[in-house]
């Protein structure tokens, strides 16, 4: 079997063997599910001897006829972007559980429900990334919703219930505007010939400008949704309020790549003509979620919606990046993909941590707890400056990286963007300053320091952001060959450097 | 001179068996003893639909258009219904056996001595079984029947018993009976619609059968006044049958008033056997004059789309709330036969069958879910089932999944290739319209699973009674269905594109 099959398979493995494992006994339970979620990232990692580094297109292909009728193939291959996103996933998911060990229990449903949950999701994010046939992407991105739902509204905390259904409806839509650009490219194909979802085979044919417009709509306000998007964000805080760190770090951390990723995958390549025409108001919509995001970030209390609202931000610098059209901008958002969903899952895992002991998500009743618990306390504190891209951090490289790449062909854009920056240095330092340092605040005399268990779980992710912040060589090497192949398909070059004057 | 009718029996098999079963179990009610009734009646029932559904698998590659002088063409298409029509039923039948869904004496007065004496005596109603077994070969000839007349015969054998049923509810009988009336005075209208349509394509054409009516509307000058008329007229009896907007007024009344398990078979079957026969009259029949009827098929089944998302959302009611789901459906079902292409029956054909299990499944398990006096229906009360009966919501939630189009399910297959045949004829309003509603639909389905899942249990009288083996392979059968034709849509598929074969 590929690897990449193997991939996908293995958590699937895991909920088969969880299926039978005995509800009363959680920690075999978790064993399980952790052994399958490491067992999975070392054949996600194997991919990397049989991936051939530099090359363009798919590699580790595999196609197998599903639904003859209509010509669709459960079609999967890897291209480099693929590539690190599904190494994010495989990595981030062994990081959940172990990071979380507790945050299943005291929910609706059993111990057991919860990891069947996580690995379902996380096959499908692996197969997400790897489908090659639009619908078999489509279907995927729509069937990984329903693990989400049940993760929000049966673990969370708070309104979970109605945060959870307003996620699913959000995206739910979006999925139906994008079926409907399904059928739109599968027709468009079929009057030319035998009609196909092979992306490859997609971004050949010939599609009028008008109907490019329309199709191109339809892929990306599902994306936008999914990333998000301002004026298509408002699911997200309530999303990670209500949802546990854990599906707060894999549907902030993965799922919303998904929209990203679908962007340059999908509405770049199939659509370059529309790409651009509405890459100039697209850049508009991603500056005002960079500072949209940024300012109100600033004004949350709620500790789990300051990083939602971060998130957006991010997600602006993401967008920028790839609708700039430059090999920089794609570049650095491919690889802001990867370092946002390390620098969120410290987020999320530290301020879950402080969140499990403080019993309170009020950034107001944290303080001090530079004191009495140093080692969270700094690990905080360095999540927090790799959300602000503090340079040596990882999202220090890719946001530069968006900058510049933005730079050579909208100035004013990267200017804007800029602003962003300093606004997340006064975000995140609030942040720090309130509930870090200063005097102890009352009730959290009796917070104890990290265990073992925790520091295992988010060494990793320090480890990748520095790794990541001081040699991105690797991981920049691995998705150039995409960046090239994406703008050649879209018939644009970087622009000549201004010159010196 | 008068020739004798020459009957190819092979070909009518299916259909005569289900009339066979069904006077013999006439015959049972009167000449058996009471307590042995209802054992043998079901069995009578559910080995008759086996026998006709095997005899439409062994003649499935015929194609004639004599079978019944030129009164009735089988072909691919027809056979591909009518097995669906009986496969469906059988499933729906398996939940009737509960046999405390059914008024004990029917023509006992609602609150009256004689209906509790009825009640106390144990008395079952077992007519019910025949009047399906009717109702079913009604169903049968509709889809395949090629003159007005014998379409006319279909529509009313069809009808008939289901006016009937629909008033035996055991519980609320005021609400059944309502309900039955409504039904059976709307559908006499209707029935006159048609008729009246007949009258004039007869005028028009000089024949009742729908080849003729073809030639004869294809060599027409500009005057075609009478066939127009007769063209409209045919389609307001059918699209009352559907449950069509403006005509599903009856729709939610005689759904929530049905016995549940009656709403389960009516909703499924009869779509199957109305859409087969719109499919067959409006291309056989009137191919020709696509241009003069199209347009308006289009708008209905815009509003139908619509109209049966909105008016969904404020439901608050299970049986009222899949009733307009099933207008909705009925809208989408509708662009199947407005591609007017293969693509188009075969993804109606899928469509039927897999809205068929759904809805049977769904309907059987509301019959599930009572308190001390009976079913519940109010959504409110359905709070935390999952609590109560993991395995019962998750088969529920299913069924709305699929309802809603969720990719994994054979909803979603059904949609997407609805969706593929009218986007592929060029009528891409119809797929903007129904990807809005499908939006709507999904909010109220999602709300039902939520209320399921996600809310606590607020009424401890509220139990989910443990399905007895019937039920319990009913519900199962419908669950494979659904998810299999999700995941390997092929087995399906592949069979209704070989079988989209329409004799002219």
């Amino acid at each position: 079997m590929n690897l990449l099959t193997a991939t996908i398979v293995l958590p699937l493995l895991g909920v088969l063997a969880l299926a039978f494992a005995p509800r009363e006994n959680t920690r075999l339970i978790k064993q399980i599910a952790l052994g399958t979620s490491v067992l999975t990232l070392i054949v996600s990692l194997l991919m990397l001897t049989k991936y051939k580094f530099g090359v363009s297109g798919f590699q580790l292909v595999s196609s197998h006829s599903w639904f003859k009728f209509f010509n669709i193939n459960f079609a999967i291959g890897i291209d480099g972007l693929a590539l690190v996103l599904i190494l994010l996933t495989t990595v981030l998911v062994p990081i959940v559980v172990v990071g979380g060990w507790n945050e299943s229990e005291g929910g609706r449903w059993s111990v057991k429900t919860f990891y069947m949950l996580i690995l379902v999701l996380e096959s499908f994010m692996v197969g997400v990334f790897a489908a090659t046939d639009v619908f078999l992407f489509y279907v995927i991105f729509e069937a990984m919703l329903v693990p989400v739902y049940f993760l929000i509204g049966g673990y969370g905390r708070g309104d979970r219930a109605a945060a959870a259904l307003k996620f699913l409806l959000y995206s739910l839509f979006g999925g139906l505007l994008m079926l409907a650009a399904v059928i739109g490219i599968f027709m468009v194909s079929a009057h030319q010939g035998a009609g196909s979802f092979d992306v490859t085979a997609l971004s050949h044919i010939k599609i009028s400008h008008n109907t490019q417009d329309w199709l191109f709509l339809g892929f990306f306000i599902a994306f936008a949704i999914k990333a998000p998007l301002f004026p298509f964000h408002t699911w997200l805080p309530g999303a990670a309020r209500s949802a546990t760190p854990g599906t707060s770090i894999l549907v902030l951390g993965v799922l919303d790549k998904v929209g990203t990723y679908g962007m340059i995958r999908f509405c770049l390549t199939l659509f370059p003509e529309a790409t651009k025409t509405f890459a100039p108001y697209i850049i508009v919509l991603s500056l005002l979620s960079i500072i949209y995001g940024a300012f109100l970030a600033i004004g949350q209390k709620d500790l789990n919606s300051l990083i939602a609202f971060t998130s957006i931000s991010h997600f602006g610098f993401i967008v920028l990046g790839i609708f700039a059209l430059t090999s920089q901008g794609i570049t650095g958002a491919s690889l802001y993909m990867v370092n946002h969903g390390f620098s969120t899952a410290a987020l999320f895992l530290v301020g879950g941590w402080m969140i499990e002991r403080r019993k309170s998500t009020q950034i107001a009743d944290f303080g001090g707890l530079q004191r009495i618990t140093p080692v969270m306390a700094w690990l905080f504190f360095i999540a927090g400056m790799s959300a602000l891209a503090l340079p040596g951090l990882s999202s220090f490289v890719s946001e530069f990286l968006v900058l510049v790449g933005t730079f050579t062909r909208y100035p004013a854009a990267a200017v804007i963007g800029t602003l962003g920056i300093v606004l997340a240095a006064l975000y995140v330092l609030l942040l720090v300053q309130r509930s870090l340092h200063g005097p102890l605040k009352e009730g959290n005399e009796d917070t104890h320091d990290l265990v073992l268990r925790e520091k295992i779980a988010i060494a990793p992710v320090v480890l990748a952001l520095v790794l990541l912040g001081f040699y991105p060589k690797p991981a920049i090497h691995i998705i150039d060959p995409m960046t090239s192949q994406v703008l050649s398909q879209v018939q644009v070059s970087d622009p000549s450097p201004l010159a010196g004057k | 001179m008068f020739t004798t009718p020459v009957l190819d029996y092979n070909l009518l098999a299916p259909i005569l068996i289900v009339l066979g079963g069904a006077l013999l179990g006439v015959l049972v009610e009167g000449f058996v003893a009471r307590v042995y009734r209802a054992r043998i009646q079901i069995t009578i029932a559910l080995l008759t639909l086996a026998a006709a559904f095997g005899w439409v698998i062994k003649i499935r590659s015929h194609t004639s258009q004599a079978a019944a002088i030129d009164s009735v063409s089988i072909d691919g298409g027809g056979l591909f219904l009518q097995g669906t029509i009986l496969a469906l039923s059988f499933v729906a039948l398996l939940f009737f056996t509960q046999n405390d869904h059914f008024a004990p004496q029917a023509s006992a007065l609602p609150g009256s001595v004689e209906e509790s004496e009825a009640a106390r005596s144990g008395v079952q109603m077992t007519e019910i079984y025949p009047l399906v077994l009717f109702a079913i070969s009604g169903m049968l000839l509709f889809p395949v029947a090629h003159d007005l007349v014998t379409l006319f015969v279909a529509l009313e054998v069809l009808s008939i018993p289901l006016y009937i049923i629909t008033g035996l509810a055991r519980r609320r009988r005021l609400l059944s009976q309502e309900a039955a009336l409504k039904y059976f005075l709307l559908g006499a209208y209707s029935s006159a619609f048609f008729l009246f349509g007949g009258a004039f394509l007869y005028g028009f054409s000089g024949s009742l059968s729908l080849g003729v009516i073809r030639t004869a509307a294809a060599n027409t000058g500009s005057n075609h006044v009478f066939l127009l008329l007769g063209v409209l007229f045919i389609s307001v009896g059918l699209l009352f049958k559907v449950g069509a907007v403006p005509f599903h007024s009856w729709t939610p009344d005689v759904y929530q008033g049905a016995p549940t398990p009656v709403t389960g078979f009516m909703a499924a079957c009869t779509k199957v056997a109305a859409f087969g026969a719109m499919f067959r009259i409006f291309i056989v029949g009137f191919g020709a004059i696509q241009s003069d009827w199209r347009p308006v098929f289009v708008a209905i089944s815009i509003v139908t789309m619509m109209g049966g998302a909105i008016a969904a959302i404020s439901q608050r009611d299970v049986k009222r709330t899949l009733a307009y789901s099933s207008i909705t459906h009925a809208g989408f079902l509708m662009a199947g036969v407005i591609a007017l292409s293969k693509v188009g029956l075969t993804s109606m054909m899928f469509y039927l069958v897999a809205y068929g299990f759904a809805t049977i499944g769904a309907f059987g398990i509301v019959t599930l879910v009572r308190d001390s006096t009976g079913e519940v229906n109010d959504l409110n009360r359905w709070a935390g089932l999952a609590k109560k009966s993991p395995g019962v919501a998750t088969a529920f939630s299913l069924f709305l999944l699929s309802f809603g189009g969720i990719p994994l399910t054979a909803g979603f297959i059904a949609k997407f290739s609805i969706f593929t045949a009218a986007y592929a004829t060029g009528n891409i309003a119809i797929v903007v319209v129904g990807v809005l509603s499908s939006a709507i639909a999904l909010f109220f389905y999602l709300r039902v699973v939520l209320i399921m899942f996600f809310k606590e249990p607020t009424d401890d009288t509220v139990t989910v009674a443990v399905p007895s083996f019937m039920v319990g392979s009913g519900i199962t059968i419908c669950f494979v269905i659904t998810l299999v034709l999700g995941v390997y849509p092929n087995l399906l598929f592949d069979l209704a594109n070989t079988m989209t074969t329409l004799v002219p």
